[in-house]
């Protein structure tokens, strides 16, 4: 697909001519470019307007992602120039979709600041996503040199540690998400947390949206959370924690806020991705500094990751969440019902929890990761998933995750405890089994009925619930392999 | 109350023959199972007393379930539990840990409140077993 007109001009009288010129003759697509193993690369899904030629459109991408403005500008030969020029080197057409292409850039690493996502994030989404050349733009996934991501702290306290630090090993974590999200006051606040996880949760979580409000000031969230805290540690002599959302308008707000949480003894603190990159890397290093972990909630992320013509998708945010430091990050259920397709959440688990990402396009994982020790980010499944589901949750997300039931907790029918008891008891039983080398993902009706004989708040979960599932197809699934939706 | 340390205090005690398939599994995963026990359960309480060093050649979990029992035999009104560690890479910590053995009565834990400036609240807990020395708690 080479077209000798479509290259780079070595003519340098011509090439620097004042004026328009055409992205690849300015030398933005070189197609026999072998990428280094220090650089940066990025794969986009590129949506060219009627009549622009793709190849084009992926110099374009490549330019106004580094070096290029709109003209040709005679200050490049002051510089080195091909060296920062980043290169499209390669272009797919989307598998079954006519008009869509995925183009591969390659970046040099001296066009980042050490240690910075905001800096990365400048470049690679920044001005090109208005590019008018393009009706649309998707960065579908990025290959992060270890050259790169060894000057980032990554997680501040990573899986292990967090589960030494728990002392919990073998199975999923256990959450709930404190409901109603808006509206209780401190102390009937604190009620549900103690509720919950003295029924035998390990965590509960303030919402996204749970700051300071009149109903309820952040002192008074964080002090009576504690003591829920406290007590249901004394009731059941296992470590449990809240998330106290620092969330808040400022940075030294969100400093007072986080180191009033530790001063209370609290052992996680939570932040929402709405504060933005640079905010979530100090964060990050003052958990590390604290020894906290750091809960993310990804507050706006379907904005920009869900339709798969246009944005991030969340497998690349998963990436820079895992380099910028935080622990545990909300990653999608399958069953829930919140967005999900199977493969594309095999695909941003992998990218939380291996040490080495291989390529699988089938996952929409697109190039070799090596993840050059940073720790390891914990996934959190949460959204209208409940005990009956139990066996499913564990077959599609594996053993290091948190299982977070909010409306499958606070909801039960008798009560907080018992809400909590139910899906504690289920997940034991699911682990038991499938330890024992039982086909939990066929049999798993039958063991939790079973274990439900003798766990009064497990049968009434499962009665209650049994009919609930959230069987939509995904809007973002992969491209390689005909699409498969949620099992009910 | 009884304490639901663990991955199975949920669920009713474990037979001799689920404790064995439970090691079994942790054996076919390459890890190597330990036997610990203590006498304070406080949550923080990282370092149980080891019931000899982990099991790291061990290929039959019948014989972690003679150590078990040995152990249950010798300190039968402490708390007992299975560990098992991954050496991998990437892991290099602990991926089970169940309780097998436990006081016949358990007392709990208390809560107790240091009351601080602006109404702070500085929180200490402490098994109730645990005001007698060490050697004199639990039966």
């Amino acid at each position: 697909m080479n077209k000798p007109m479509g290259r780079r001009i070595t003519d340098l009288t011509q090439r620097f001519k004042s004026g328009v010129l055409p992205y690849r003759q300015m030398g933005y697509w070189d197609p026999d470019y072998a990428p280094k193993d220090s650089d940066i690369l990025a794969v986009f899904r590129i949506t060219p307007q009627d009549g622009v030629d793709p190849e084009e459109a992926a110099a374009a991408v490549a330019g106004e992602s580094s070096t290029a403005t709109w003209t040709v500008v005679w200050t490049d030969r002051l510089t080195d120039y091909p060296h920062y020029q980043a290169k499209a080197y390669r272009l797919d057409p989307v598998p079954g979709t006519p008009g869509q292409y995925f183009a591969y850039i390659a970046y040099d690493l001296d066009l980042f600041e050490e240690g910075s996502i905001a800096n990365l994030t400048a470049s690679i989404i920044g001005n090109v996503f208005g590019f008018k050349p393009l009706k649309a733009l998707r960065l579908e996934d990025m290959r992060v040199p270890p050259h790169y991501l060894k000057t980032f702290q990554g997680p501040a306290t990573g899986i292990v540690v967090e589960r030494e630090r728990l002392n919990c090993f073998g199975r999923p974590l256990l959450g709930a998400t404190m409901k109603p999200k808006l509206g209780l006051s401190g102390r009937n606040y604190g009620r549900v947390v103690y509720e919950a996880l003295k029924g035998g949760l390990d965590f509960t979580k303030d919402d996204e949206n749970i700051n300071s409000q009149p109903f309820m000031y952040w002192r008074d969230r964080f002090l009576y959370c504690m003591e829920g805290v406290n007590k249901a540690v004394a009731q059941t002599g296992e470590i449990k924690g809240h998330y106290l959302n620092v969330t808040a308008a400022t940075m030294e707000d969100m400093y007072e806020r986080a180191e009033f949480a530790r001063d209370l003894g609290s052992v996680i603190i939570m932040i929402d991705l709405v504060i933005g990159y640079t905010a979530i890397q100090s964060m990050a290093k003052w958990a590390r500094r604290n020894s906290l972990i750091l809960h993310l909630h990804r507050a706006g992320h379907s904005t920009y990751t869900r339709q798969k013509s246009h944005g991030i998708s969340f497998r690349v945010i998963a990436k820079w969440m895992r380099m910028a430091g935080v622990d545990h990050i909300h990653a999608g259920t399958v069953v829930g019902k919140l967005e999900g397709d199977p493969n594309v959440i095999r695909g941003i688990y992998d990218t939380c929890r291996e040490t080495h990402v291989r390529q699988n396009l089938e996952h929409g994982i697109f190039f070799d990761q090596p993840w050059a020790s940073l720790n390891k980010l914990m996934p959190v499944a949460s959204g209208g998933i409940h005990a009956g589901q139990m066996h499913q949750l564990v077959s599609y997300l594996g053993e290091d995750v948190v299982l977070q039931f909010g409306g499958g907790t606070i909801g039960h029918p008798m009560g907080i405890e018992a809400g909590a008891a139910a899906n504690r008891v289920a997940l034991e039983a699911i682990i038991k089994a499938r330890n024992e080398g039982q086909d939990i993902w066929h049999d798993g009706p039958q063991i939790l009925a079973n274990a439900a004989k003798t766990c009064t708040p497990l049968r009434a979960a499962l009665d209650t619930w049994k009919d609930v599932t959230f069987d939509y197809a995904s809007t973002d699934s992969v491209d390689f392999v005909p699409t498969a939706t949620a099992a009910g | 109350m009884r304490i639901t340390q663990g991955q199975f205090s949920f669920l009713p005690d474990l037979t001799d023959d689920e404790i064995r398939r439970q090691c079994a599994y942790a054996i076919d995963q390459g890890w190597a199972v330990a036997v610990e026990f203590t006498d304070d359960p406080h949550p923080r309480n990282t370092y149980w007393e080891m019931w000899g060093i982990p099991m790291f050649d061990l290929k039959d979990a019948a014989g972690v379930l003679l150590e078990v029992n040995a152990c249950r035999k010798s300190h039968p009104d402490k708390y007992v539990k299975v560990v098992a560690f991954d050496s991998r890479k990437g892991f290099e910590s602990i991926r089970m840990c169940f309780i097998v053995n436990r006081p016949k009565d358990e007392p709990g834990f208390d809560l107790a409140r240091t009351e601080l400036r602006g109404r702070n609240v500085g929180y200490a807990i402490r098994p109730y077993a645990a005001v007698r020395p060490a050697g004199q708690r639990y039966g």
